[in-house]
């Protein structure tokens, strides 16, 4: 197995020590916490694409403002005027702020396009668009992703949220089989 | 009574914040130990989301069985199993192809990864498809297979929480063992040192 030289060293992108994952128990327990107190606070979980489904109503407003207010689904959501205004905006916000802060003082900050080496760069930025595109598109069918509806919901004890989880795992292990992405 | 509902912007901060260090130093931004999962030599994907659930769900409990959360405060996602076994299909293949799901692209991009702005180019991409075929055919299609009965297995069939969380308890058990050996039998987990180097074409990671 080949590695570049930094990471090789163990100093990676920001010159600190490169610090091991935790184990997945103490991961676990600490996502569980952090969850039921996100519950506690606000009444609900813990999501993602309700901001991006936001960011899109956004820069439709900027792109294309008469065809995104006429849509029958971005439309509603640009009647205030703000349609970035909310919640989940600024825990997507507050999620790449903690996840910054902790891949640098982990030392595991590093610019790469990861699955390059695998794949190669062109396939690699293909799979990735394509399964951004997949995901965003099943996220507003299922009205939530893997956060917001599988792990927020299943906590809940809410049946979609176990329909979602089963048919995410079920297709992601044949779609894994079928086409190298990463 | 709780829950305080607060959905001001310091709340969705201080969430996010700890639920994006949380994911990271799972190492949740590398889409070589997420993809490992579905590969079967890495299981801290269903370890640490089982995990996340039974012990937030058993808090959820436990705090309504004391009283100090109001019963149906807190949010329950609507039984639309249609919509949810669609969604969650092109979210796990989304996942499997891309190498994230949407929270984690986020966490991908703020460890570095180029391919993770990529991944949430796509996701934009891909809900503006939806909007674009959003109507009465999409919402019929959404709405197949809703159970009118109730959202949770309680309301619905009259399954207990307490039976619930019992089953997830053994789920959570199963994993663990069986994710530790199918981990013994592969290359093993992916650990740091391999996450930051990028994937790799013999294991992915």
């Amino acid at each position: 197995m080949t590695s570049p030289s930094s990471a090789a060293s163990g100093r990676p992108g920001t010159g600190r020590p490169l610090r091991p994952f935790w184990p997945p128990l103490a991961a676990g327990v600490a996502l569980g916490l952090v969850l039921l107190a996100t519950f506690v606070l606000t009444g609900h979980g813990l999501g993602a694409t309700g901001a991006s489904t936001r960011l899109t109503a956004w820069l439709g407003m900027a792109v294309a403002p008469q065809a995104t207010a006429a849509n029958a689904y971005l439309g509603p959501m640009v009647e205030g005027g703000r349609p970035l205004a909310g919640w989940i905006s600024w825990q997507v916000l507050g999620v790449a702020a903690g996840a910054l802060l902790s891949a640098w003082q982990a030392g595991r900050w590093r610019v790469q396009l990861d699955g390059a080496r695998s794949v190669g760069s062109g396939r690699r930025v293909l799979t990735a668009l394509a399964g951004g595109l997949m995901a965003g598109f099943g996220a507003r069918v299922a009205a939530g992703c893997t956060s917001g509806l599988g792990l927020s919901g299943a906590a809940t004890l809410g049946i979609a949220a176990f329909v979602f989880l089963g048919a995410f795992f079920a297709v992601g292990l044949v779609a894994s089989r079928l086409v190298r992405g990463v | 009574m709780l829950p305080f509902n607060d959905n001001g912007a310091l709340s969705g901060l201080l969430c996010g914040l700890a639920f994006g260090w949380v994911l990271e130093r799972a190492g949740f931004g590398s889409p070589a130990k997420l993809t490992a999962q579905f590969r079967l030599t890495d299981w801290s994907v269903f370890k640490v989301m089982f995990t996340a659930i039974v012990v937030a769900a058993f808090g959820l409990w436990a705090l309504q069985a004391l009283g100090w959360l109001a019963a149906d405060a807190v949010y329950v996602p609507t039984a639309l199993l249609g919509a949810a076994a669609a969604g969650g299909a092109l979210v796990g293949a989304g996942f499997a192809v891309g190498g994230y799901c949407p929270g984690t692209s986020v966490v991908g991009l703020c460890s570095g990864r180029l391919d993770a702005a990529v991944f949430l180019l796509g996701l934009l991409l891909g809900t503006v498809v939806f909007a674009g075929l959003y109507g009465p055919a999409v919402e019929a299609l959404m709405s197949a297979g809703e159970v009118s009965a109730g959202d949770t297995f309680r309301d619905a069939w009259g399954l207990p929480d307490g039976a619930m969380l019992a089953l997830l308890a053994a789920a959570l058990v199963a994993v663990y063992w069986l994710g530790g050996r199918f981990e013994r039998r592969g290359a093993g987990p992916v650990d740091a040192r391999r996450a930051v180097a990028g994937a790799t074409p013999d294991a992915g990671g």
